[in-house]
Parts: C-alpha cells; structure tokens; sequence
C-alpha cells in the first residue's frame, strides 16, 4: 500500500464505497434501463433493415441477411443460456448477476424480432421450424417468469410475517404438540377428529398440493367445525377443554395456510424455471441440429 | 523443590475438564515456543487430559485436590494458607493459576447447604423421576431447565424460578424455547416468586400470592458467579486500577505486589493455555534462582524490532518506548512486553504516509522517534499540523471506531508503535493516566477537525478544558425539543438520531454518526431546541457548555460563518421534511418508521449492512450459496431469517459494528478489522465461542470446514457432488468422516475480504434484491426524496 500515492489510495477507497452501493434498482431497471434500451434499438435497426434491404427472391434464412441475423441469434442463444452457469459459479470478478439478469430479459426479448425474421416467415414442418418454435416457447415462458418476478416477492413477504420456513413446520410441530394434550379430556367423537386431523398428511406431496394454496377443507378444518359447530356457546362442563382445543385448531388451520401460501408462491415462482431450463436444452440441440443440417444440404 | 499443587475440585485441569465431550482444543499462538515439561498439542479434550494426568504422575508431582483455599496469609518466606477443610498449609511462596472463573455465588437461605442443592448440572440426563427445581433466570438458568425437561421418557418434573415477571438477562431466544417449553406443559414457570427456604423433598417459595410449598427432589442453583478479585485482594495483591477488567500489578517475574505472591494464566491477562504453561515453567525457574531466564516471547518480540533501525536489543527498544511516548510512562516492564506482542512496530521515512483519510482501521500510533503532519485539508496536501515524538495519533479511530479522518505522513524518519485495538483498549483500561492524556487529546482534535483549519490547540483550550465525556444508553434522549439548555456536543462513540415531533408523532429528522456535532443551533441563536436528539444505541457524547463555545465564535469570526452555514443546511432538512409532513404525512411515517426499524436492527452501530428488498427477493437463495461457495463452503448469512419491515428485510448477517461485540473477550485475539473496515476472524480462533455469544445479531456461527465438492460442470452433466451452495449437513458429516475431522472454529461474513468484485451476496442476487449499505448513507432525507413507498 505504501507505493500507491496518497491521491491513489484516497481513490481506492472511493471506489469500495462505489462497488458497495450496488445501487438499489431492480433488475428491470437496472442502469436506468440500460439493456431495455440497448434490446429497443436493436430490435428497431433489424425491422428497418429488414424492410429496406431488398433480398432476392424473397426474405429468407439463406439470404446474406439471413445468415447475419441467424448468426446473431445463435450467438445470443448460446449466450443466454449461459446465465445458467454465471449464476452458479460466484467466481470473483465485478461481474453483478442483476445486470446479467437484466440484458438477458431484454436481449432475450429481441430475440423474437431477431429469429422470427431470420427465419423469413417461412415456417414448415422441419427441424428448422422446430428450433424456432422451442426458441418461443422459451421465451414465452421466460416472459412468464419476468411478470411472477415482478409481481410476487412481495406476497412472499407479507405471507412469511418474519418466519423462516424451519419456524413455520416448527411452529406446526408446538401446536400439533398442544393439541394432542388438550384434546386428552373430550369425547370420544371430538378426540377422533382431533386425531384425524393429526394424523392426516397436510404437506401431501405432488405438483396439485404445491399449487392448491391456502384455505383448502382437509380434517383440521373438519375437526374445527364439528367441534364449534353449534357447541360453541354451550353450558358444557367441558367447555374448557373444547375450547382450547378450538384455539388450538383455529392456530393450527392458519398455521397450515400460511405454509400451504408459501409453497403455493414458491411454486409460481419456480414452475416456470422446469419448462424454461428444459426447453432452453432441446432448443440447443434444435439449434444444432438446424446448423448442421443447412450447412450439410448447402 | 518442595512444593504442594492444591486444586478446589476432585481433578486436575478443570477448565478443560468441563469442555464438551470430544471437544477439539486448539494451540495458539503457533509461533511460541513450549516450554512447560508437559506436552500440549492441539487435540481432543479426551487425549490431552490425559496426557497430563500421565505425565503428573509420572513427574511425581505432589497433587492435593478437594484443597479449597480460603485465605492466605502472611508475607514472602511465611505464608499460611487455609483450606476450606480446616487444615493450614504453610509456604514460602505461592504462585496463583486459579484463572478468572470465580466461584459459583450460593444460595444464602436456611437449607441452601443441604446435599440436594448443587450449582452445576454437568449431564441433564442422568437424572429421572424427580421434582427439579432450577434457580436463576439467565441463560445458564434457562438451558438447564430445557436440558432437563428435554426428554419426556425421563420423568422429570422442571420448574424454573424467577424473581421478576420477565427475563429481561436471558438471550431471546433461550427466553422463547422455554416460553414454548411452558406452553407445552414441560416446564413450570414461576414468575416473580423467590425460594425462601430449602427443606428435604421440598422447597418452600414467595411468591406474589403468598407462601407455597413444592416438593424439590433437587435444586440447580445458577445465579451467576463472583470473580476472585476479592480474594486475591484479600491475600494483599493490588490491581493494575478499579476497572473491572483490570489486573493484578505483576513484575517480569509475575511477582504481584504482595512478595512472594505470584500470578499467572488468565488472572494475570494471559487466558491461552500456552501461554499460562509457559509462565507456570517460568515462574518456578525464576524461584529456582534462575534470574538469567528470558521470557518466552522474546524471540516474537526480536522478530518484531528486527525491522527498526539501529540494531538495539529487545530491552533497549522497550525501555525507548516506554521512556519517550507519554502514555506508555507507568507501564511495568512485564506490561511493555504483553503490549508490544499484541502491537506492531514500523520505521517510516520522510513523506511516507502511515495512513490516508477514510481509510479504515482502529488502531491507535505512538510516536517513539521522529514527527509526523497530519494534512487537515482535503483539498491542499500542504496544509498540516505537526504532531511531535511521545504523542500519539488515530486515536479517533480508536473510539469512535470509524474511518481516518484525515491523513497522516511521516515528517521525518519516524519509529511509531501501533497499537491493536484490543491492545490499546486494555492500556486504556489499565494504566488511568494514559487514558486521561487520550482523552483529552482525543477531545481537542475532535474539535479542530471539525471546526477546520484556522484554529490552534490554544484557541480551544478553554473549551477543551470545560468539556465532559457523558456517557449515554442507548434510546436516552440527550437533546429535548422545545427545553432550554444550550449545551453543545459532539458524537464520540455509538451514533445518534434526530427527531422533531409533528402531530403527535415523531419524525426521523437524520441519523448523526460519531464525529458529527449537534446542539449548536440554540447557542448561536438563542432559540430554543427545534428537535430531539436521541441516543441510537448506547453512545459517549462530548458536553461543551454554550459559553465556552460562544467565546469562541466571538473571538474567531470563520468559524461563527462556517457554523451558520452548517446549520442553514440543517434548518433546510428540517423545512423540507415538515413541508413533505403536510402534503405526504403516510410517506414521512413510513420513512419514520423504517428508519426507527433500522436503527433497532442494529444499523445506528454498523459500517456495512446486508439489506433485502423483499419486494424483489424472490427467495432463490442464490446469495446463500455464492456466500458459502466463495467461503469453503460454508455461508455466513441466513437470508430468510431476520426482521423485516416495509418488505425491507434484515437478513441474519455481519454488520461489521462500529465497536464489534465479537471482538470484545476473543483469547487469541483472532478478530480484527480489515483493509476495507470488515470484522474477520483469523486463522488463530480457538474455537471457543465467546465471539457467538457475545454477538447480539446472532451472526457468527461455530463449523468445521466441509471437504471440498466436485466441480460445478460435474455437479450439472454428471450429478456429482451437492451442487451449488452449502453442502447439507449429513453430506458434510459422511464427507468429513472420510477425510477426517477438523475443529469448528468461528466463522462469519468478512464482506469478502480479499475476492476481487466484492462481496459475493450482492453480485450473485439476480433480481437486485440484495443491497449493502452504511447507515449515513441508507439512513437519509434522501430517501424521502426518492419517494419510500
């Protein structure tokens, strides 16, 4: 450190103020729209050129145009498919996955300018067709995965109250406890219930349970009706008991729908990435297979 | 020699005696060499103290256990000590090994010497079926009901009393488990009730309704401990001063003042185990008549010197220090040395710069040789104070423990010591004069530099003189809005918040942090308080009366202008927040209120916080697992856990505290401040976990360093390995018992110290979720401006 002038170390510590405010924008607008900006004129300089160059005998992928604009996009898709490694690798470097994040939303947009005129209109059913259609699908599920992102970390938070999801099964686990215990002195019939809805399997795995979200009837619910239904305002001598076991339940159907909430958004957020990721696979093999076969058939 | 080893309980190495089952000890500091004829290698509880039980044994050593000492009395080649027993021990020298534990404090009520009545619970499952009352509302206290009432299938039946109807001592979340405990009907929770008196098979309490009777088959008493100060005063020891962290005066020899007394170990500041070895072996040659005996750290501390010019011997360069800087004055010869261990020493030439502004360190300077120019103006290199030999610098650093506030160059060749931290603290702590002389120093240019250039030491000195360190906890208001008193002050340690009340409601105004003054509108004007000051965590101000300060401004014209401007700038944010009040009042609470969530999680003592926009996170953990792939594998931040208000989350990570916690009782000293002002733990933890617990923002976590996984591009075409991010546990456990165990040590967030890019949380959020920010920064106006929604 000693060898840096004052000046340059004064600068130095200027910069880690700078490189740790990584500024608080999301990734859609991150550089003030930067790449959004970037993907706009692209798209727009290809639909001009498209319309202005005048390919013989009609817009084609074999055109010198079209092999330009396919050359781009098999460039771009090989490169947003990339992302998938950027983000699992935190190598050092000031590289920022929010601005990755950010131009491959909005590269990957221009990709549907980019290949929908590569290909001339001319559609068919052919391997050529086959990569362009799996290149839409991805980008319409990613186009899907932009709004979820958009839309629902915020009922991710407000759902979750605090709570880790360790707390929220923990917090199960006390009441099923609880419960097990004030339900000792009711009838038989009441306590039937009680265990039915302990026993029954709330986090029943499988693609429907994760989506069904909250506020389902199950033998918890089951078990809080019958026990308030009708009773609540008896003179009974055992009111007590039913009454903290309807607390009890009353505790547990929430606690139940909070978590039910939680996977239910996890979901949301993440189902998108099971069609994207795949997808995105096959179009590189698509992508391949359309390359090679061109160049073979030249 | 003759000699006697007398030891309180049933077993030799008691410390270590009650660590965990297994628990692996380390040996730092590596480069000291062992002396002691015992061998010590770090290693497993188990092995180690057995070893030296063999090889007492086979020494021969003359052991006496169940030997509680009492009182010694008596001067040096005639001490008596007396044992708890009866019997009397007669010496001709004593040396002290007893460490800083203390003595459990006990229970004074008629019964407390029954044998059912025990103060430590070693294993919570050796008891079943009985009535077990436990005393004492810690955490110690808590964690031994919940052990005890863990396992149903042992019958017992757990009540825990508590003399107030909270548990204000214990941690959070110790007080929720037995919360939870209680409302499981595992524990019966007494709230304001004592024990009054203690009778076979029962105990009878007080509590709020009156008298009642409950059977008691045993009863844990865990009502914290006396430290054995008093004691060792008792045999005629002085301490170093009042302080509660002081210790005992001791010569090079670790003779206290009391002649042929001695202390060693941790009582004497030393608490590794290497070290109190060493100085047990030392002692006893130096008795032995061996006077010619260097200490062990003499090879360090040659190593250290060996770099200053003019080749003087370590005692020469000691007596240097000591003679020419100012504070180091009443230091022992002994108290040099641990000092300079913990210290570094440079030899700078002309123009070199020692430090440069906003760079971040806390440690304090002392020149030894030479003089260095302290350039006052950011703008103009040439423009600079001279601080001569025997003064000392970045003392602000110090205690306020933020940046450098300006920078410093040598003016000639210059030898400084460096003080750590932790060194400098406890030469604060011990020696009172050097405090004194740091404060006032400290004081008058925390003045000058905030009051800038055109004012000399004896300007001031009227105001310096009338000036008063008040210490403030945290949340007490130091400023009230609408009082009269026209004090001015100066943020010295911890941070403050300002408020003004509009419609009943307070606003947050700013966020002042150490080095920032306040007050001074109602001196130079005369008005009266137009906001609150209040302390955001527990803080030190500077008290200097409106005269004094008023004297000034009248004698020095600039300044009264450069003060007038200042508070032009601060009457603006005033203005400004009051207009946004009646056109915007939701968006001023809510600003309000974030900024009150922050500075109660911690943001009023941090340098640089981990922040979550949860309108943005979309829970993919990504920060998580580039933490723990950027750190051997293991992450230091727990994303989900943490406060969040308004969707802004604080996660459970590092907020690298301007006064860290952490670093407050580490016995290798392995926490420091890096180059870019992050806390980090070195490679010479012990793994103790003092830092753990110290820590209130639960951050640091103690693990062993997972073996490393296959690549990324096997995990993706092959499946290899756990993929990316923090391996599970069960991976990590069948992994490491392949490869071997390893300690857990204390690991925590470093901000990346080290890893080009920066930290690794921030860069790895897809979404831009993850932010880092400093309070001043995070915690101004101008997020009002940017509209907080």
């Amino acid at each position: 450190m000693a060898t840096l002038s004052p000046r340059d170390r004064d600068a130095g510590y200027a910069e880690i103020e700078q490189r740790r405010s990584a500024s608080h924008e999301s990734f859609l607008a991150h550089r003030a729209y930067f790449w959004a900006r970037v993907a706009g004129f692209a798209s727009l300089f290809v639909i001009i050129t498209y319309l202005l160059v005048d390919v013989e005998p009609r817009h084609n992928g074999g055109s010198w145009y079209g092999y330009t604009l396919g050359t781009i996009g098999a460039g771009l898709i090989v490169w947003l498919a990339w992302l998938g490694i950027r983000k699992r690798r935190p190598t050092p470097g000031s590289w920022s996955l929010k601005a990755w994040t950010s131009a491959h939303v909005y590269l990957g947009l221009s990709l549907v300018i980019v290949g929908t005129l590569h290909t001339g209109f001319q559609l068919g059913w052919n391997v050529h067709t086959l990569a362009w259609v799996l290149m839409m699908l991805v980008i319409i599920s990613g186009a899907y995965g932009i709004t979820v992102y958009a839309s629902l970390p915020q009922r991710l938070s407000e759902n979750r109250r605090e709570m880790t999801r360790e707390q929220m099964i923990e917090s199960l686990a006390t009441i099923d406890k609880q419960l097990e215990a004030a339900a000792q002195p009711l009838t038989r019939e009441d306590a039937d219930m009680v265990i039915a809805a302990l026993e029954q399997d709330v986090f029943a795995s499988g693609i429907r349970a994760r989506f069904a979200g909250a506020g389902r009837s199950d033998a918890t619910r089951r078990a809080l009706e019958h026990i308030s239904t009708g009773r609540a305002y008896d003179d009974d001598p055992d009111d007590l008991a039913q009454r903290k076991v309807r607390a009890l339940l009353g505790k547990r159907a929430a606690q139940i729908d909070q978590i039910r909430r939680q996977m239910q958004t996890k979901a949301l957020l993440e189902i998108w990435l099971y069609i994207h990721v795949p997808l995105t696979i096959a179009l590189l093999a698509a992508l391949t297979a359309h390359i090679v076969s061109v160049f073979y058939y030249w | 020699m003759s000699h006697i080893l007398l030891e309180k309980t049933d077993h030799l190495s008691d410390t270590i005696f009650k660590y965990q089952k297994g628990k692996h000890v380390m040996a730092t500091p590596s480069n000291l060499v062992l002396r002691s004829d015992l061998d010590f290698d770090a290693g497993k509880r188990e092995t180690i103290l057995d070893t030296w039980d063999r090889q007492i044994a086979e020494g021969q050593v003359n052991v006496r256990t169940n030997a509680d000492v009492t009182a010694i009395a008596g001067s040096t080649g005639a001490f008596t000590l007396s044992l708890k027993d009866g019997s009397v021990i007669e010496a001709e020298a004593v040396v002290l090994a007893i460490g800083t534990q203390g003595n459990p404090n006990l229970l004074k009520l008629p019964g407390a010497d029954l044998p059912h009545v025990q103060y430590q619970l070693d294993d919570p499952t050796e008891y079943v079926d009985e009535h077990i009352t436990v005393i004492g509302s810690g955490d110690a206290g808590i964690e031994n009901a919940l052990g005890l009432a863990a396992d149903e299938a042992q019958g017992n039946v757990v009540t825990i009393l508590n003399r107030r109807a909270d548990f204000a001592r214990a941690k959070g979340a110790n007080v929720k488990l037995l919360e939870e405990a209680e409302a499981d009907g595992r524990i019966f929770v007494r709230r304001e009730t004592s024990p009054i008196e203690v009778r076979e098979g029962e105990i009878v309490l007080e509590t709020r309704d009156g008298q009642e009777t409950i059977p008691c088959h045993r009863i844990i008493a865990r009502t914290g401990s006396q430290p054995p100060r008093a004691f060792i005063e008792q045999c005629g020891v002085e301490f170093a001063s009042a302080d509660r962290a002081a210790f005992p005066k001791l010569t090079p020899s670790f003779e206290t003042t009391q002649p042929g007394i001695h202390v060693i170990g941790a009582l004497a500041g030393y608490p590794l185990i290497k070290h109190c070895m060493n100085q047990g072996y030392d002692v006893i040659e130096f008795l032995d008549g061996n006077t010619e005996l260097k200490p062990a750290d003499e090879p360090i501390l040659a190593e250290k010197f060996a770099d200053l010019p003019g080749r003087r011997t370590v005692d020469e360069w000691l007596e240097t220090f000591r003679s020419q800087v100012i504070i180091l004055q009443e230091l022992s010869p002994l108290q040099m040395r641990e000092l300079m261990l913990d210290s570094t020493v440079h030899a700078y030439g002309r123009d070199e710069v020692i430090f440069s502004r906003n760079e971040p360190g806390s440690s304090m300077f002392a020149i030894a040789e030479g003089s260095v120019l302290v350039e006052v103006d950011p703008s103009d290199r040439s423009v600079t104070v001279p601080i001569g030999t025997g003064s000392i610098f970045g003392e602000v650093g110090l205690i306020s423990g933020r940046k450098r506030g300006s920078t410093i160059r040598a003016a000639e060749s210059t030898v400084a010591v460096e003080f750590s931290r932790l060194a400098a603290l406890k030469l604060l702590a011990t020696a009172p004069s050097a405090n004194r002389a740091v404060n006032r120093i400290s004081i008058e240019r925390q003045v000058l530099q905030i009051f800038g250039s055109g004012l000399t030491p004896e300007d001031i000195a009227e105001l310096v003189e009338a000036a008063e360190v008040v210490k403030v906890p945290a949340g007490e208001v130091v400023i009230e809005e609408g009082a009269d008193d026209k004090d001015i002050y100066i943020v010295r340690v911890g941070s403050m918040v300002v408020e003004k009340d509009l419609g009943g409601k307070p606003v947050f105004l700013s966020y002042l942090p150490a080095g920032s003054y306040f007050g001074e509108m109602a001196v130079i004007d005369g008005s009266k308080r137009s906001a609150s000051v209040r302390a955001a965590i527990k803080s030190e101000v500077i008290r200097f009366p409106g005269e004094a300060f008023n004297a000034l401004l009248d004698a020095k014209p600039d300044i009264r202008d450069r003060a007038l401007t200042d508070m032009a700038a601060r009457r603006e944010i005033n203005d400004f927040v009051e207009s946004r009040k009646a056109s915007f009042g939701g968006a001023v609470d809510m600003y309000s209120q974030t900024a009150q969530f922050l500075v109660d999680n911690g943001l009023g003592e941090a340098t640089d916080v981990l922040l979550i926009d949860e309108k943005l996170c979309v829970g993919c953990d990504n920060c998580e697992k580039a933490c723990a792939d950027s750190h051997d594998g293991l992450s230091r931040l727990d994303r989900e856990a943490g406060r969040t208000y308004a969707h802004l989350h604080v996660p459970t990570s590092c907020r690298h505290c301007e006064h860290p916690h952490c670093m407050a009782d580490c016995p290798p000293n392995a926490i420091r401040r890096g180059p870019d002002g992050e806390v980090v733990i070195d490679e010479t933890c012990i793994g103790c976990g003092n830092c753990q617990r110290n820590c209130p923002y639960g951050v640091i976590r103690m693990d062993a360093k997972p073996p490393t996984k296959p690549g990324l591009l096997n995990w993706l075409l092959f499946g290899a390995g756990p993929g990316p991010g923090e391996a599970s546990y069960a991976w990590r456990k069948n992994k490491a018992a392949e490869a071997g165990e390893t300690a857990k040590l204390a690991i925590k967030c470093d901000m990346c110290s080290g890893i080009e890019g920066g930290p690794a949380c921030v860069r790895a959020c897809p979404t831009g979720a993850a932010i880092r920010v400093s309070p001043e920064r995070f915690l101004s106006v101008a997020r009002l401006e940017e509209g907080v929604d």
